[in-house]
């Protein structure tokens, strides 16, 4: 994983590998992930405009909450949380 | 509150193409620019950058015209108040990272740019439906589209490049369905005839996904699925057919997005900012270019941000200049008339679909007397994240309500942005 194209970042609690410069957002898509955030009636909802506006693909990222995951590149060693993990 | 400060000539805000043009004008006059500007680097959507290569040579000029010219960005920047007054002038407020930015300026250029149109219907709030430009946007982000059944619905030029760019990227495009009668279609295209150049253009496109059907006259009634979309029904009106799809990618157009200028008292109307022919608002010191003044494309945004970037330096602007962009926005028209959405698309939310998709109201949730106003007191629609960027547009198309005012702040802001501390969020 460290041939310098890729990098790691931990999502609910696991590694997961993702290619450098992409979102955080599309990291999460080719990792399989559909659910990013629960909406306030409990329904699953994940990544709708890809430009910052619907606010749909929210997650934690390093603990702090509600982070657009469309505007926010990987980063080594990246804490992410999805709805999954998220127990606030 | 304490936040750094900063003063300039000229706060532009957005980096998209209008950005771009009014921010390189206004420095080649000999003026103190900052562009303010949500994304990683300058482009905005159109010319966001892509991690599969560099942007179209349009876009390349501009940007090296950009960096050539050493203007100070401040990129992942959010403007969430500008204020007008006639002791301070300008003030523009945003945050990076959690840190707040006041910044003073004689003019500001608001080139805000456009947001997708989103209609409800029985499972628009699925995960990976996503917007048409949205696809792009995620696309260019990273998103690998390989082997994924992909349904496109929607209406305009724009389903044409997305269509062409996730064909070309592996997905299975099972249709591309527009929603404009064939009619309207085909008098659009023969319009172009005019413009040799934009009809070879969107012949190379459409032959990028050449197995797949383009129906015109076409469009989404429902979604379905456990967990993701899995499947979805499309009608002509006539026949219905439903396909299996790993993605579906629908919007309606493009919104301008006017939040910041009708926060600064300047006229809009019918969802535009109004300007005169060098680009200024109705508010002294205020200048609009690109898609907020209504939606014209690419080349429109170019020269508007030019003429907006010449009269905040207080230059005098070509009357060649002007000429084109009133040419260019009679263009703009002739598109819009050809895409104007059908009156299908108001009715395909039913009663226990959600209309507002940050606090979850469903259409049954809606009295049809209200104003937009009352909805959001009884209900909440459009008070959440999105501060009714989604919803706006939905309610208006649904319910034929038009915007609530607005006020600051235009984005959410985390309580430390305000209170420069860290621990309050």
């Amino acid at each position: 994983m460290s041939d310098g194209s890729r990098v790691t970042l931990i999502v609910d609690g696991n590694a997961m590998s993702a290619s450098k410069g992409t979102t955080v957002a599309a990291a999460l898509i080719n990792s399989g992930f559909a659910m990013f955030r629960s909406s306030v009636s409990g329904e699953a909802r994940g990544p709708v405009c890809g430009m910052g506006v619907c606010y749909e693909c929210r997650v934690t990222i390093d603990g702090v909450r509600h982070q657009r995951s469309c505007t926010r590149t990987v980063v080594e060693g990246m804490r992410v949380d999805t709805a999954k993990a998220d127990v606030g | 509150m304490s936040a750094s400060r900063a003063s300039c000539d000229v706060a532009v805000i957005g980096a998209g193409p209008a950005g771009v043009a009014a921010a390189v004008s206004a420095a080649a006059s000999g003026r103190r620019v900052i562009v303010l500007d949500e994304g990683l680097g300058p482009g905005g959507q159109i010319w966001r950058p892509s991690i599969h290569g560099p942007p179209p040579s349009a876009a390349r000029h501009w940007l090296a015209r950009f960096e050539a010219a050493h203007i100070d960005i401040r990129r992942s920047t959010s403007v969430f108040d500008v204020r007008s007054d006639d002791r301070s002038g300008l003030t523009v407020s945003a945050y990076h990272e959690g840190e707040a930015i006041e910044l003073n300026a004689r003019a500001v250029i608001l080139a805000t740019g456009a947001r997708e149109r989103f209609l409800p219907f029985p499972g628009w709030t699925l995960p990976n439906v996503f917007g048409v430009g949205g696809a792009q946007a995620l696309y260019k982000a990273g998103v690998l589209f390989r082997d994924k059944r992909v349904v496109i619905a929607g209406s305009g030029p724009l389903l044409l490049p997305v269509a062409a760019s996730l064909a070309r990227s592996g997905a299975k495009l099972a249709l591309v369905a527009e929603q404009a009668s064939p009619a309207s279609v085909r008098r659009f295209a023969m319009s172009l005839w005019r413009k040799p150049a934009t009809l070879v253009q969107a012949a190379v496109l459409r032959s990028a996904f050449f197995k797949t059907s383009y129906a015109t006259g076409t469009w989404i009634e429902s979604a379905r699925g456990d967990g993701s979309v899995r499947e979805v029904t499309i009608t002509n009106g006539s026949t219905t057919r439903t396909l299996a799809c790993d993605v579906l990618c629908v919007a309606f157009g493009l919104v301008p997005n006017v939040e910041i200028a009708r926060l600064l008292g300047c006229e809009v109307e019918h969802g535009m900012v109004t300007v005169d022919a060098t680009q200024a608002t109705s508010v002294s010191g205020v200048y609009c270019a690109g898609e907020p003044t209504g939606i014209g494309g690419v080349d429109a945004a170019i020269v508007e941000g030019e003429i907006a970037g010449l009269a905040a330096a207080g230059q005098s602007v070509p009357q060649a200049l002007v000429a084109k962009a009133e040419r260019l926005r009679r263009d703009a028209a002739t598109l819009d008339a050809a895409f104007a959405l059908r009156a299908e698309l108001r009715t395909l939310a039913k009663p226990e679909t959600l209309v507002c998709r940050c606090e979850d109201v469903r259409l049954r949730d809606l009295n049809p007397h209200w104003t937009a106003r009352q909805a959001k007191l009884y209900t909440r629609a459009g008070m959440g994240p999105c501060q009714g960027r989604i919803c706006g547009a939905a309610l208006e198309s649904v319910m034929g309500w038009t915007a609530d005012s607005v006020r600051p702040p235009v984005q959410p802001v985390r309580l430390a942005s305000f209170i420069n501390d860290p621990s309050a969020t």
